[in-house]
């Protein structure tokens, strides 16, 4: 456990010792704070007009439904284009520098290391989501939205990004050089986003398996407030698989020299 | 304390490292030379668990490296060719990450960190960043990092490698201070290193051992004979026949020649000093000497006859009765 903690220390710390951690933290906030800006406003409009026809006034507004939950949802596309920043150089620069000698040659297991790295990752994740906090309490100042829905999105989003992390991990490890580990990150995220649509376009039948591999859609229903299990396994296997593959990348890796 | 039985080492097709074996006791400081490519890195890479053999077995420090490999790592420390230095942290800062994952308690870790920046002498370098070190100071914060928990095995691949002569003697000595308390097996390209450092070599070639044995043996077993350099004047005349006429001289090669000055390679029977009738040759026939020296055999001789494709067969009786082993 120490281990872990170890690695996941020195990864959170090589995040802040280099640009990455900033220009992922500073686009993360710019672009979020975008999106509140523009979501708010489109919000502050819409309960404006309601009042103006005579309706309840802003109150008949759910700021849970109508602003948090399509403002969290936004956070998918930030993730999707952030997260390849995060994972790319998890493994790739260890290996082009040669890091990964000490790694592997200390007295730590391959699963030690890999989970270091997950968990370094994970928690400047964290720090993303602590900014997005900012604009929340603003909404507690000046409203009364509920605390337990956002609280399982925020759960749901922990999940997807993990997801999202774990696969990074993969990637990152098949690769010496961090610009390939990173586009091809992207293009698998991409990929995994988008599933749903070619599966809509492909029929019903195709459509419910390509609606169970998508990660997003799985995160409907923590944006909604709802836990279930479903998407909770869904997430914990899928975050198990990407750490088993790469831990099975590293290890093939070792193999072949 | 490290014994290596018939590693082999293949990538696909390529063999890196074919049935190799060696011993290594405890406190003994063992020379690894071969030429680039020989399978050296590879080697070490497997004895510190870095990848598996495909085949054979490595013991270190009393368990096995692919069953153990766990508590093998624990007592080994190893420098790779490249120190595997994180840029982004300070030495102090790498010193005591290297620390904690290799398993130094952490009461010990900061007396630890201090103890091996002082062995190494970079205790002014500690809130620098590595990535911004010079190279010599970088391989000592790489030994270092490799010294931190105090393994009982040594693995230095090419540990002088880019460094300045005044550093190289540092490291040197350093590596010889280290002896007696962990036993060292490092790799070079550099023979009066090995022969200054090492108590034992190995020559590796192609992957395979073609030697294991004392520095000063290796050199003894290839001279065989005797051999003398020899600068003559001859004036025109060629003195070759009559050096041959010598009693005990068993060959005479002409080596270089210029402007008249010619100069001879002249074996004689091994134990018979042929120096006094050899100069009584040349000055009786009225020519100059101008020179002459015994040839000793030179480690690097001894390392090029060994992995170049002419192999000279050594005299493998001598080296068994001067209590080495070897493997062809």
């Amino acid at each position: 456990m120490s281990n872990i903690l170890a690695i996941a220390q020195k990864e959170l710390k090589s995040y802040f010792a280099s640009p990455i951690a900033y220009i992922v933290i500073g686009l993360w906030a710019l672009l979020y704070g975008y999106f509140f800006a523009a979501i708010l406003h489109f919000f502050v409009q819409q309960s404006m007009q309601m009042n103006q026809f005579g309706m309840q006034g802003p109150q008949s507004m759910n700021v849970n439904q109508q602003l948090i939950r399509p403002l969290l949802q936004n956070v998918l596309i930030l993730i999707l284009f952030l997260m390849p920043m995060v994972t790319m150089r998890a493994y790739s620069e260890e290996k082009r520098s040669g890091t990964i000698e000490l790694l592997l040659t200390s007295p730590l297991t391959d699963f030690q290391i890999i989970l270091g790295k997950f968990f370094g990752a994970m928690a400047l994740y964290g720090v993303m989501l602590a900014v997005t906090l900012i604009h929340l309490a603003l909404l507690f100042v000046y409203g009364t939205p509920e605390w337990k829905p956002i609280v399982t999105a925020y759960i749901g989003l922990l999940l997807m990004g993990g997801c999202f992390i774990s696969l990074g991990l993969f990637i990152s490890s098949l690769t010496k050089n961090q610009i390939v580990a990173g586009m091809v990150t992207f293009a698998v995220f991409l990929l995994l986003w988008i599933i749903t649509w070619i599966g809509s376009a492909a029929g019903p039948q195709a459509e419910k398996v390509t609606q169970y591999l998508s990660i997003v859609d799985h995160y409907d229903d923590f944006g909604k407030g709802v836990l279930d299990t479903t998407h909770f396994i869904y997430y914990v296997s899928f975050i198990t698989f990407g750490l088993f593959l790469t831990a099975k990348s590293v290890d093939s890796e070792r193999w072949r020299g | 304390m490290i014994e290596v039985q018939h590693l082999t080492k293949r990538y696909g097709r390529v063999t890196a490292v074919h049935d190799v074996s060696f011993r290594v006791e405890r406190g003994e400081i063992l020379g690894f030379l071969g030429p680039n490519g020989a399978g050296k890195t590879t080697t070490m890479r497997i004895l510190t668990g870095y990848m598996p053999a495909t085949e054979g077995k490595a013991i270190v420090a009393g368990f096995d490296v692919f069953d153990q490999p766990i508590e093998a790592k624990r007592r080994t420390g190893y420098l790779p060719e490249t120190p595997p230095l994180y840029p982004d942290m300070s030495v102090s800062e790498y010193l005591d990450f290297v620390a904690k994952i290799k398993g130094v308690p952490s009461a010990d870790r900061r007396a630890r960190v201090q103890h091996v920046m002082g062995r190494t002498r970079i205790v002014d370098m500690a809130n620098r960043l590595c990535g911004k070190l010079s190279k010599g100071y970088k391989q000592r914060v790489g030994l270092s990092s490799a010294l931190i928990h105090n393994p009982d095995v040594l693995i230095l691949d090419e540990p002088t490698a880019g460094l300045d002569p005044k550093q190289i003697i540092e490291t040197r000595e350093l590596i010889k201070e280290l002896a007696g308390d962990h036993t060292i097996i490092l790799s070079t390209h550099i023979l009066p290193e090995v022969a200054q450092t090492c108590q034992r070599v190995v020559i590796i070639n192609k992957g395979q051992v073609v030697a294991v044995d004392t520095p000063d043996n290796l050199t003894a077993r290839l001279r065989g004979s005797e051999t003398m350099y020899l600068q003559v004047d001859a004036g025109g005349a060629d003195p070759a026949a009559s050096l041959t006429r010598v009693p005990g001289v068993t060959r005479v090669v002409e080596a270089d020649r210029r402007d008249g000055m010619i100069g001879f390679e002249v074996d004689s029977e091994s134990g018979r000093d042929v120096r006094r009738d050899l100069a009584h040759a040349v000055v009786s026939s009225g020519w100059g000497l101008l020179e002459m020296r015994p040839m000793r055999m030179s480690l690097e001789d001894v390392f090029l006859s060994l992995t170049t494709e002419e192999v000279p067969t050594p005299a493998p009786d001598a080296a068994a009765a001067a209590g080495g082993e070897a493997i062809q």
